[in-house]
C-alpha cells in the first residue's frame, strides 16, 4: 500500500471515530432552549427532552428546604415553579431578581425540576448613562 | 481628566491610521522616512494608551463615581489593589487592557527590529495597527471607559460605587485576566510576521525563526491564563470543580489548542521544510481564536457563568473576524507557490508522522470545542430551535483525545525521521511498555476498573519512562565522554539543546496534569444541612461541625462554620468554610474551605443557611487535584530552559538533507 494511502485511512478512522463520540455525545446531552411561553405552547411533548429556561427569578419565592431550593421564575405574566436538588451548589449570582437559566425537565404536575441553575445578576447602574439618549430617540421619534 | 483620558484614546486612533497609511505607502512609494514615522507613531500611541490608563486607574483609585465604570466596578469599602484590578472587571476596561497590551507588544516588535527586516517590517507593523486601530476604535468611540454617568443634562456622582463582582475579589483574578490578554495579545505578532512574509513573498522561514520566542513566551502566558482560570473556579466559584466547559473557558482554550499544535508543528518547517501551508494556517487560526475569544467574553454570545450584559460590540467584532479571515485566505491561496513542501512523507511509522498526528487530533479537539459551544447559534440557524451541549459532551470526545495526544508525547520522541524499522521500535520501547502494563496489572489487581483512568495511569508512566530514557542515555553518553557526574552530564546535555530537553520537562508537566485530571474519576461528594455538634461521614473522613458564627465589617457579613476533620479518632484538621454576603454589589459568595494534600484534596463548601442555627455544607473528596498545579510548575521550569539558549547553534538537518538531495541529482545527470 502507498504512503499515503495509508495516513489517509489513518486520519480518516480517527475523524470517524470522533465523529461518532461527537454525534452521540450530542443526542445524549441535547438541551432545547425554551421561553416559559414556548413551554406551555408545547403541552405534553414538554415533558420528554431537557429543556433551559429563562426567566427573572421572582422576589421573594427562594424558599430552601433542606438540600432542595424551590423558586418561581417568570417571564412577563408567566410563572414556572422549578425546583432544584442538584449535587453543584446554586450559583452566588443567584438571588432575587436575577435572570436565571435553569436546566432540567418538566415533571407531569408542571413543577419544573432543575439539575442545573445558571444565573446572572441584572446591572444596576448599566441603564443610567444610557436614559440621556433613550429620551432623545423617543422625542426624535415623536 | 477623563475628557484627557478620552482624548488620548481618540489621538491614539488617530495615530494607529497614520502608522498603517505611512507604512503602506512609504513601502509602496519607497520612502523611508515615511516608514520610520510610521515606527516613531507606533511608540506615541503606546504613550498615548499608557496616559489614558493612567488616568483610568487614578479614577478607579480616588473614586471618582462620576465615572459609569469606577461606579460600576468599584467603591470605597474595596482594598487598592482590587480597585487597580476593577480596570479588567468590565468590559471597557478590559478591551483598553486588551490595546495597552498589544501597544507594548507593538512597540517592542518595532524597536527589536528597527535596524532588522525592512522589507517586512512596514507589513508587520500595518497588521498590528490594523488590530491596534479596531481594539481603540472600540474604546474610543462605541465603548468608552471614560462616561460619565448622566441623568439628563447634568452629571450625576454616585456616593458610592457598585463594587468589583465579589467573585473577581480574589488574587488570581487579580492576574489571570492580564496574563490570558499577554497570550491572546501576544499571537498577533507571530501573526503579523506570518502576514508580512507572505506579503512580501519572502521565500524563506524568516517569520518563524524571529516569532519562535513569541510564540513559546505567549503560548506559556496562555497556558498560565487557562489554568489560572481553574485554580479561581476550584477556589471560588464553589461548584467544585476547575473546569465546567463553559463557554468563556471554551473560548480561553481553544487558541491554546491551535498554539500548541502551531509550537509543533513548526518544528516539521525548521528541520524538514514541510507544512508550511499549515503553519501558516495555524498562526492564523490562533490569532482569529484569540479575537473570537474576546467576542465572546465581551459580547454574550453564548450564555455562560461570566456576567457580561449582551452589547452592542458584537457586530464590530463579527465585522473584524470576517474582513479579516477573508484577507487571510486570500492572501494564503494566493502566495501558495511560495509555500511549496520541500520534502514528504515517508512512512506511517515515523517522526513527521506523530507531529502530524499530533497537529489532526488538537485540531480535532478544537474542533469539536468550538462545535460544541457554538451549537446553541448552529443548531438555531439549521433548525431554528436553540439547543446546547454539555459538559458530558466535550469529555466524551476530549477523554479519547487528550489520551491519544498523552501517547503520542510518549512515542514520538523515540521514533526516528523519515522511517523507523520494527526492530528499532521494539528496542526504543520495549521498558517503557513493560513498566506501564506492569502498573496496569497492578492497578487492576488492586480494585481499579474505571477503563479511562487505567489507561491514563497506564500512559503517564509510558510517557515518564520514555522522557527519563532519554535524558538517561543521553547523560550517559555525556559522562561517558567527559567523564562528569550524572547530574552534571543531565545538566549538560540539557544546556546544548535547551529546546529539546526544555520541551521533555514540558511534555512531564502535562503528564503531571493529566494525572490530576485523572484524580477527577473518583471524586466523592455528599451534601447535608448540619447544626452545630452534628458530624457527617465523607470517604474516609468524619467532619463534625464544632461552631457556627456570625460576623460582619465595612465590606460584607458572613457565617463562619468551623468544622473538625477526623481519620478514624484522630483529629486531622479543622476547616472553616464560609459565606459571605457583600453590601455594595447585594451579592453573596461562598469561601471554600480546602484542605490540599498530594494524594487528595478535602473540600468544603458553605453553600447557605434555611435557619441560622444549621448550615447546608457541600463536601468533596478530590483525589490528586494538587498534581494539575504541580505540573505548571513543572511546565514554567521547562518553558525557562527552552527560552535559554542552546549552548551548541543547532544544524539542521535539514539544509543536509537538501543538499544531498542536489548533490544526488548532479550525479544522476
Amino acid at each position: 500500500m502507498k504512503t499515503y494511502t495509508k495516513f489517509a485511512l489513518l486520519v480518516v478512522a480517527i475523524i470517524a471515530t470522533l465523529g461518532w463520540l461527537a454525534a452521540s455525545g450530542i443526542n445524549e446531552t441535547k438541551t432545547y432552549y425554551k421561553e416559559i411561553k414556548e413551554v406551555r405552547a408545547m403541552g405534553q411533548k414538554a415533558q420528554d427532552g431537557r429543556l433551559r429556561v429563562g426567566g427573572d427569578v421572582v422576589p421573594g419565592s427562594i424558599v430552601r428546604e433542606g438540600k432542595e431550593v424551590r423558586f418561581t421564575i417568570h417571564q412577563e405574566d408567566l410563572k414556572l415553579n422549578v425546583i432544584y436538588a442538584g449535587i453543584d451548589p446554586l450559583p452566588d449570582t443567584f438571588k432575587d431578581g436575577s435572570q436565571a437559566l435553569v436546566d432540567g425537565k418538566l415533571r407531569q404536575d408542571g413543577i419544573f425540576q432543575a439539575s442545573k441553575i445558571q444565573a446572572k445578576c441584572a446591572s444596576k447602574y448599566e441603564a443610567k448613562p444610557m436614559q440621556k439618549p433613550a429620551i432623545q430617540q423617543k422625542q426624535a421619534s415623536l | 481628566m477623563e475628557n484627557l483620558g478620552a482624548l488620548a484614546l481618540i489621538l491614539a486612533f488617530c495615530l494607529s491610521i497614520y502608522a498603517i497609511a505611512g507604512s503602506i505607502i512609504g513601502k509602496w512609494k519607497n520612502k523611508p522616512f515615511l516608514v520610520l514615522s510610521a515606527e516613531r507613531a507606533v511608540y506615541s500611541i503606546w504613550f498615548l494608551v499608557a496616559t489614558a490608563v493612567g488616568i483610568l486607574i487614578h479614577a478607579l483609585v480616588t473614586g471618582d463615581f462620576r465615572l459609569s465604570y469606577v461606579a460600576q466596578n468599584t467603591n470605597h469599602a474595596m482594598p487598592w489593589y482590587y480597585k487597580v484590578a476593577a480596570w479588567w472587571g468590565g468590559q471597557a476596561g478590559s478591551l483598553m487592557l486588551w490595546a495597552f497590551v498589544l501597544s507594548t507588544y507593538s512597540a517592542v516588535v518595532v524597536y527589536q527590529n528597527r535596524r532588522k527586516f525592512r522589507e517586512m517590517m512596514p507589513y508587520v507593523v500595518t497588521v498590528l495597527m490594523v488590530v491596534q486601530a479596531f481594539f481603540l476604535m472600540l474604546i474610543a468611540f462605541v465603548i468608552s471607559p471614560f462616561n460619565v454617568l448622566m441623568q439628563g443634562k447634568g452629571i450625576v456622582d454616585v456616593g458610592d460605587g457598585r463594587g468589583l463582582n465579589p467573585l473577581l475579589q480574589y488574587w488570581t483574578m487579580i492576574i489571570h485576566p492580564p496574563i490570558l490578554y499577554m497570550g491572546y495579545v501576544g499571537f498577533v505578532v507571530p501573526f503579523a510576521f506570518a502576514m508580512a512574509s507572505l506579503i512580501t513573498k519572502q521565500p524563506g522561514d524568516d517569520w518563524i525563526f524571529t516569532t519562535r520566542r513569541w510564540a513559546i513566551v505567549t503560548w506559556f502566558f496562555q497556558t498560565t491564563g487557562v489554568l489560572l482560570g481553574a485554580g479561581w473556579a476550584y477556589a471560588v466559584l464553589g461548584w467544585g470543580g476547575y473546569w465546567g466547559w463553559d463557554a468563556v473557558e471554551n473560548a480561553s482554550l481553544l487558541p491554546w489548542l491551535t498554539s500548541t499544535s502551531f509550537l509543533h508543528s513548526v518544528l516539521m518547517q525548521e528541520k524538514k521544510g514541510m507544512m508550511k501551508v499549515w503553519n501558516m494556517v495555524l498562526v492564523s487560526a490562533t490569532f482569529f481564536l484569540c479575537i473570537f475569544g474576546t467576542t465572546l467574553t465581551r459580547t454574550g454570545l453564548v450564555s455562560s457563568v461570566h456576567a457580561f450584559a449582551q452589547s452592542p460590540i458584537g457586530v464590530y467584532f463579527f465585522t473584524f473576524l470576517a474582513v479579516g479571515i477573508a484577507a487571510t485566505v486570500y492572501l494564503i491561496l494566493d502566495r501558495l507557490d511560495y509555500l511549496k513542501s520541500e520534502s514528504h512523507m515517508e512512512s506511517v511509522i515515523s517522526r513527521e508522522s506523530s507531529f502530524l498526528f499530533n497537529n489532526l487530533i488538537l485540531l480535532a479537539s478544537c474542533f469539536s470545542i468550538l462545535w460544541g459551544t457554538l451549537f446553541p447559534v448552529i443548531s438555531e440557524a439549521v433548525t431554528g430551535e436553540k439547543i446546547s451541549v454539555d459538559g458530558p459532551f466535550f469529555n466524551r470526545v476530549n477523554i479519547p483525545i487528550g489520551l491519544f495526544l498523552l501517547f503520542l508525547t510518549g512515542v514520538g520522541p523515540l521514533i526516528a525521521w523519515r522511517r523507523s524499522s520494527i526492530e528499532s521500535l521494539k528496542k526504543a520501547f520495549f521498558w517503557p511498555v513493560a513498566v506501564s502494563l506492569a502498573l496496569v496489572a497492578g492497578l487492576m489487581i488492586s480494585g481499579m476498573r474505571h477503563p479511562y483512568a487505567l489507561m491514563s495511569f497506564g500512559l503517564c508512566l509510558f510517557v515518564t519512562a520514555t522522557v527519563f530514557g532519554e535524558f538517561f542515555k543521553g547523560a550517559k553518553a555525556i559522562r561517558a565522554k567527559n567523564g562528569m557526574n550524572f547530574i552534571a552530564a543531565t545538566v549538560e546535555l540539557t544546556h546544548r539543546n535547551t529546546r529539546r530537553y526544555g520541551g521533555y520537562l514540558v511534555h512531564m508537566g502535562v503528564v503531571a496534569m493529566f494525572i490530576g485530571f485523572t484524580g477527577a474519576a473518583f471524586n466523592l461528594d455528599s451534601t447535608v444541612e448540619a447544626a452545630k455538634g452534628d458530624s457527617f461521614k465523607l470517604g474516609r473522613y468524619e467532619l463534625k461541625v464544632r461552631d457556627i458564627s456570625d460576623s460582619e465589617n465595612a465590606d460584607y457579613v458572613s457565617r463562619k462554620a468551623a468544622i473538625d476533620i477526623f481519620v478514624g479518632e484522630k483529629q486531622i484538621d479543622t476547616l472553616y468554610p464560609e459565606r459571605r454576603f457583600y453590601k455594595a454589589s447585594q451579592q453573596g459568595t461562598s469561601e471554600v474551605a480546602i484542605r490540599r494534600q498530594l494524594n487528595e484534596d478535602l473540600y468544603l463548601n458553605f453553600a447557605g443557611a434555611n435557619d441560622p442555627k444549621k448550615a447546608v455544607v457541600q463536601a468533596y473528596v478530590f483525589p490528586l487535584v494538587s498534581w494539575i498545579w504541580i505540573g505548571f510548575w513543572i511546565l514554567f521550569a521547562g518553558t525557562i530552559v527552552c527560552l535559554t539558549p542552546s549552548k551548541i547553534r543547532m544544524q539542521y538537518a535539514r539544509t543536509e538533507v537538501v543538499g544531498i538531495a542536489r548533490n544526488y541529482a548532479e550525479i544522476q545527470k
